[in-house]
């Protein structure tokens, strides 16, 4: 199993080598430069600006040199400055944004899991049935409705005419001088809205996946052979069907590991949510190569780490797969 | 510059006021200004540096004229008044300023102001090694000198009209700033400056706050506490509004016309609407040979209907532009030729140019050529595309056929107009108090990433641009724009579409406002909630 584990690490350092080989590349074949937002349309710049900045970003190199400087620096887990105005750190700029981020994905995954896992078991034991078919529709009415008109419609609802939660942000104004339990509750109410909306577009992934699994399970020798043992329902359903359909869950769980960090530019733009989507965004467009790199490496090392997460977790909860490796 | 909100100028500074609120009975007691409570501003975008050098968006422009000076500002009727400076001599040849400072300022770090500040600034704005977009009026400085702390000097090799109002930049502690690389300083995040309000904190993409500077050399402002919150949304901005999560926000025209009318809104915010420094424009490439011939942009210009844009795009917020200044402007001349709406003229033209529907297909063309060209504009500016679309169908009933194409602002600079790779173009400038156009206009500004990417020459239009910024005295100044209006009027290297108005939204227990010819936010200090309506206690 260590060794295993070992060699899977030992393979992903050529990967990620090769997933910032590309991603550098591709880049910087996209048309425009950094320096162009400053300088350009600017009657007040002089027209050495340009070289200015260009020497002081590196651009002046060539470019497989500007990406052997980069890895060095990676190497010593050194991201490099932002190409924006604020020329800051672009891990200290990520790392301010990360735990908002995180703490919105965890917590809308962890709603979508409690939903959308029961709703899926229920629509397979009762397939066909009322409920089946109207948690389908539901599920993928949510699915398909843009999610910032939901949010909008939601914001004005609840924060405009009903004055139940606040509109957006994540803090009240005056939420330093709140007791302990007002800043808790000041939190919560701020994470409801977001929360909610991030959360309904996903309910019909999780929730159509766990029925055809379990779906897939009850058919199987091993359940006839629990129900002709004469076991109640509930017992064959909730332990042994169930267990045997989560396990391809884990799987999904894993995978969705690097979605923890990246954010919805549209959804953090609405909800005025200082997270990674709007920062990733932002710097696509103005072409800030250290930061959209810096992101990129933190996603692929993520994305890599959530298979290998995937396929151990898969090992350890089910033993054929254990045996055989 | 081109695009709103992301390249700042003289935003700020918008004139001609048009005051729409409902006032209500004051008391004697509301009319006397207290202290306390806290203005709440909605941004689209955080700002990017705190180091007013660096700085070219609005969002830190907007932060950094509260916490800065300069050593002159513009008051309500944008005249040039003192503010670091007390007084200023203009020598007799035009060539040398003098400015006295005013004597007692400190930092907000308690260190005093003097002229080493201001010799040390202007230093630094000429520094090679400083990223600046700021430098070119500095370069043209000759000699600036500081004989004793509070006297300031600067010399000119020929007089430069615009130098007096580009000593109206931010001041810079030089303590704090002297022997370190300026573009990694501390001061960006954490900005210390002279002006009425101090920085207290900056949570980044969330808000920035300000707390009035009880010590200010001008009088301590009466609103205690300045918050900007970004929100990069601007109907959640307006939920926010109405809420009472913002005092203060830029209203889109649909919001402002047919969202703000009910009488709840009325009583509880006041709106504002003035001309904005700038124009929309359509510029055509004078290179291309469709666009050669005068007469072709000028039937271009009778084909479009300005007033229909204005009313379809921005509801009528906004005026028709008939050059590069907007109509209250002391420089605006009325008498330019105008082209009001009229195809039958613009048929009647192009003929002339020789252009005519030979092949019968609706479309005209000229020596087998017809007559298909494509306009380009950035995207994420809804005004430019809709715009766009409008014009495409009026140029399409005089036979012309225009393609729209909408493209991303990086690679529309590099892959369109860096290498003049376009026909025409929907965009905008940004303007200011100040008339002179010498970068978009003069010929020797016609070069790659230079800003005349129209290539519009014109030998006269360079010599008039030359003498307007020579000229300080401003009847004579205002001779050379009057010709440059009329040349440009004729000439159309743009049509000139629309200048906006500026819509804005403000908390009614906010009193002191007074809308001029400057908008109303140059008096920012003087603003106060009478006592009674306060809101924030803390």
């Amino acid at each position: 199993m260590y060794a295993y584990i070992s060699r899977r690490l030992l393979m992903m350092i050529p990967l990620l080598i090769g997933i910032t080989l590309i991603s550098f590349t591709v880049i910087h074949l996209a048309p425009g430069e950094p320096t162009d937002l400053q300088t350009q349309m600017n009657p007040q710049a002089g027209s050495d600006l340009q070289a200015k900045l260009l020497k002081q970003y590196g651009l002046d190199k060539p470019l497989h040199e500007q990406y052997l400087l980069w890895l060095g620096r990676l190497v010593q887990l050194d991201f490099g400055n932002s190409f924006a105005q604020d020329n800051r750190p672009v891990f200290e700029k990520i790392t301010e944004r990360l735990p908002v981020t995180i703490l919105l994905n965890l917590l809308s995954l962890l709603v979508i899991l409690a939903v959308a896992l029961p709703l899926g078991v229920i629509s397979a034991i009762r397939r066909n049935s009322f409920f089946d078919r109207a948690s389908t529709v539901l599920v993928f009415v949510g699915f398909a409705m843009p999610s910032f008109w939901l949010a909008l419609l939601m914001m004005d609802w609840f924060g405009v005419r009903l004055g139940l939660l606040p509109v957006s942000g994540l803090k009240s104004l005056g939420y330093e001088y709140l007791t302990f339990s007002g800043q808790l509750f000041d939190r919560i109410s701020h994470l409801i809205l977001p929360v909610f909306i991030a959360a309904i577009g996903g309910l019909a992934g999780f929730s159509r996946y766990m029925r055809s699994n379990m779906l897939d399970v009850v058919r199987q020798d091993y359940i006839m052979t629990a129900r002709a043992k004469g076991l109640p329902e509930r017992t064959v359903i909730y332990k042994h069907a169930l267990r045997n359909a989560l396990l391809p869950v884990i799987t999904i769980l894993g995978l969705s590991l690097p979605g923890l960090i990246g954010g919805s530019v549209i959804f953090e733009t609405i909800f005025a949510i200082p997270g990674m989507g709007k920062l990733f965004y932002d710097g696509v467009m103005m072409r800030d190569y250290p930061l959209i790199m810096g992101v990129l490496v933190i996603g692929a090392v993520l994305t890599l780490a959530g298979n290998l997460l995937a396929d151990v977790s898969y090992a350890l909860a089910d033993p054929r797969i254990r045996q055989s490796s | 510059m081109m695009r709103a909100g992301f390249l700042l100028l003289f935003l700020l500074l918008a004139a001609c006021s048009q005051n729409d609120q409902l006032q209500g009975l004051e008391t004697a007691a509301d009319k006397t200004p207290v202290f306390g409570d806290t203005f709440i501003e909605g941004s689209i975008g955080d700002a990017s540096t705190l180091l007013p050098i660096l700085a070219s968006d609005s969002a830190s422009g907007q932060i950094n004229e509260l916490v800065y000076n300069g050593l002159v500002r513009y008051d309500g009727a944008l005249n040039v008044i003192g503010d670091l400076a007390e007084s200023w001599e203009i020598s007799k040849d035009n060539l040398t300023i003098t400015f006295h400072l005013r004597k007692g300022i400190k930092w907000h770090d308690g260190a005093p102001f003097t002229s080493a500040d201001v010799l040390f600034t202007y230093q630094l704005y000429i520094d090679p090694e400083t990223p600046t977009a700021y430098a070119e009026s500095y370069l043209q400085v000759k000699k600036a000198e500081a004989p004793d702390a509070y006297t300031f000097r600067v010399s000119y090799d020929k007089p430069y009209a615009p130098a007096l109002m580009s000593w109206g930049f931010s001041v810079l502690p030089k303590h704090l700033l002297e022997g370190q690389d300026v573009s990694t300083s501390k001061l960006a995040r954490k900005p210390i400056g002279t002006g009425p309000y101090r920085f207290v904190e900056w949570l980044g993409g969330e808000k920035i706050v300000l707390e009035a500077n009880r010590d200010y050399f001008d009088g301590s402002p009466y609103i205690k506490r300045f918050v900007f919150r970004i929100i990069p949304d601007t109907s959640t901005q307006f939920l926010e509004l109405q809420t009472g999560g913002l005092d203060y926000m830029s209203l889109l025209p649909l919001q402002y016309d047919r969202q703000t009318d009910t009488l709840a809104f009325r009583r509880l915010f006041n709106k504002y609407r003035y001309l904005a420094f700038g124009y929309t424009y359509l510029g055509y490439n004078l290179n291309r040979p469709f666009f050669k011939d005068r007469r072709v942009r000028q039937a271009l210009s009778y084909a479009i209907d300005k007033q229909e844009i204005i009313d379809g795009v921005l509801l009528g917020y906004g005026k028709a532009a008939t050059g590069p200044y907007k109509p209250d402007a002391w420089v605006y001349n009325p008498d330019v030729p105008r082209y009001p709406y009229n195809p039958e003229k613009a048929r009647q033209l192009l003929a002339e140019a020789g252009w005519a529907d030979s092949d019968g297909d609706g479309i005209l063309d000229k020596d087998g050529r017809p007559f298909r060209f494509t306009i380009v504009t950035n995207q994420g500016n809804d005004l430019r595309s809709k715009a766009g679309e409008i014009i495409q169908r009026r140029f399409r009933q005089v036979g012309v056929d225009v393609q729209l194409r909408i493209i991303e602002w990086a690679t529309f600079l590099k892959e369109f107009i860096n290498p003049g790779n376009f026909d025409a173009t929907i965009l905008g400038w940004s303007t200011g108090p100040e008339p002179d156009q010498y970068n978009i206009w003069h010929s020797s500004k016609t070069g790659p990433r230079e800003l005349n990417f129209v290539g519009y020459k014109n030998a006269e239009v360079d010599e008039l641009l030359e003498k307007g910024r020579r000229v300080f005295d401003q009847q004579e100044r205002k001779r050379s724009y009057d010709r440059i209006q009329q040349i440009l009027a004729e000439d159309q290297p743009y049509t000139f579409l629309f200048v906006p108005e500026s819509l804005q939204a403000v908390a009614s227990r906010f009193h002191g406002i007074t809308p001029t010819a400057a908008g109303i936010r140059y008096n920012f200090t003087q603003w106060y909630v009478p006592q009674t309506l306060q809101k924030f206690s803390r």
